[in-house]
């Protein structure tokens, strides 16, 4: 059997699961919608100001993550094969370690990981 | 066809698998919906006990009260009667999807737990983690990471600024804690030399001194720290500050909809709980005796080792759920400049030092071992 079989049966069986509670209520619940109660939630007072506006600083982490997490996968795969790759992968890693440390660095010091 | 060819089809070894693997799957998602509605009731009844209050205590079966126990069940029907409400200028689809989302990886990720050692089945050998592959760790990242989306989407689809920044602040502290939590459990991988969650389960024996926490301490800190950031939970639960943003990402959302978030947020607990007691404390190994003993003080039944070891891995990672509700109910909240500079600056660079220091001193060792 193909391991990744259980895999596709749990997705549907996953999925089927959150549909039918999301779902649930939209069949057994009451409906009477009006105006008032449909409007955002904002403690009860009209909405107010702009709605999509954010912090640039968010798509920054978002990048900044996408660096350093495709880095940690590459740490799987050595950490996996670093017993056969002996000293050799240990310096080579630490080469690797090092280039990415210099980014940090770079990233720290000009202030991309200030919040204020 | 005939009940004999039928027989005969059921019992191939490709069926049994895939018979035992449904079997499986069930089971655990059986499992996972328990999960929530005990978790609800502890966290309600832990504080009231730290508080010096009664909590719920009513809700019970006829005239057995049990310690309020069903409270959380009669609050889920409750939720599913409720009036589902979707917020004007909402998009639809998207608002539908997001729950879902939540719901399906908190339960894939669940299924990838090794919950016993392989036990036969009609001569086949079957393993007790209903997905079982040999990059079992690399899968839960991958799929635990898609969580965010559910986070992501709802904020953005429900048309309220609150849940957009709850959910931003939400998925920005979720990526920013993933680094530092995969960071810390690659020092395991170096150590015991797999990826597979079973083997590295049987790799750290019986004995609680080798188990992960003990030969990797540094890693287990980082990973605690992170187990609390990842599922939103306080000391960092800025995605849902009620005093700033009414309730976060989920503010739009009610009813049975609101309890798919509810029962995604406590699977994902029990998950991170789950991996925390098999990477770090022996998983599914009953301390201090070895399951070829165990096997045969049991007179060699596989199948009351496997449920020892599974009451032994539940034991172990009720006790990280019990630590998610001391924590909640002892530490104040973070501010989310705090959060963001603890993950980044503190906890990144950490994690690599100890990567570093674990894998020089490994190879010293096993070098050492060679001569």
């Amino acid at each position: 059997m193909n391991p990744y079989l259980p895999v596709l049966i749990v997705l549907l069986l996953g999925v089927g699961l959150g549909g039918i509670l999301s779902g649930l209520a939209h069949f057994v619940g009451p409906r009477k919608p009006n105006r008032i109660k449909e409007e955002p939630f904002e403690c009860g007072v009209p909405a107010v100001g702009e709605k999509d506006k954010m912090s640039v600083k968010f798509y920054l982490t978002a990048i900044l993550f996408i660096l350093f997490d495709i880095e940690t996968v590459f740490l799987y795969l050595w950490a996996m094969t670093f017993r056969d790759l002996g000293w050799f992968g240990i310096a080579e890693i630490i080469v690797f370690l090092v280039v990415l440390f210099g980014g940090y660095i770079y990233v720290v010091k000009r202030g991309a990981l200030e919040w204020d | 066809m005939g009940l004999t060819e039928l027989i005969e089809v059921l019992s191939s070894d490709t069926a049994i698998q895939v018979i035992a693997s449904i079997v499986k799957i069930l089971i655990v998602l059986v499992l996972c919906l328990q999960v929530p509605p005990l978790m609800v009731w502890a966290e309600r009844r832990a504080p009231a006990m730290m508080q010096r209050r009664k909590g719920p205590n009513r809700v019970g079966l006829f005239k057995f009260r049990l310690y309020g126990l069903l409270q959380s069940a009669a609050d889920a029907v409750k939720l599913i009667f409720k009036e589902e409400v979707v917020p004007r200028g909402a998009n639809k689809a998207v608002y539908h999807i997001a729950p879902i989302f939540g719901v399906f990886t908190a339960m894939m990720v669940a299924c990838a737990i090794p919950y016993g050692n392989d036990i036969s089945v009609f001569g086949q050998k079957v393993s007790l983690s209903p997905i079982h592959l040999d990059v079992g760790f690399l899968f839960i990242f991958a799929i635990s990471s898609l969580a965010v989306y559910a986070v992501t989407l709802a904020g953005w689809a429900s048309n309220n600024k609150y849940s957009l920044l709850g959910s931003l602040r939400a998925s920005a502290q979720m990526i920013s804690y993933e680094i530092p939590l995969g960071m810390s459990l690659i020092p395991l991988v170096v150590i015991f030399g797999t990826l597979d969650l079973n083997k590295m389960v049987l790799a750290q024996s019986a004995y609680p001194w080798s188990w992960g926490v003990v030969k990797a301490p540094i890693s287990f800190l980082l990973f605690l720290v992170c187990m609390f950031a990842e599922t939103n939970r306080a000391p960092f639960d800025l995605a849902e500050g009620e005093s700033e943003l009414v309730a976060g990402f989920h503010t739009e959302f009610n009813s049975a909809k609101f309890a798919a978030f509810f029962l995604s947020e406590y699977v994902a607990m029990f998950v991170l709980s789950c991996l925390a007691a098999t990477v770090f404390f022996g998983g599914w190994q009953t301390p201090f005796i070895p399951y070829e003993t165990l096997l045969s003080l049991l007179g060699g039944m596989e199948w009351l080792a496997a449920l020892a070891g599974f009451v032994c891995l539940i034991v172990k990672a009720a006790f990280f759920m019990w630590v998610y509700v001391w924590v909640r109910w002892t530490l104040p909240r973070f501010r989310y400049d705090q959060l963001m500079s603890l993950g980044w600056k503190f906890m990144l660079p950490v994690g690599l030092v100890n990567l570093l220091v674990t894998t020089l001193v490994v190879a010293f060792i096993e070098n050492a071992g060679r001569h």
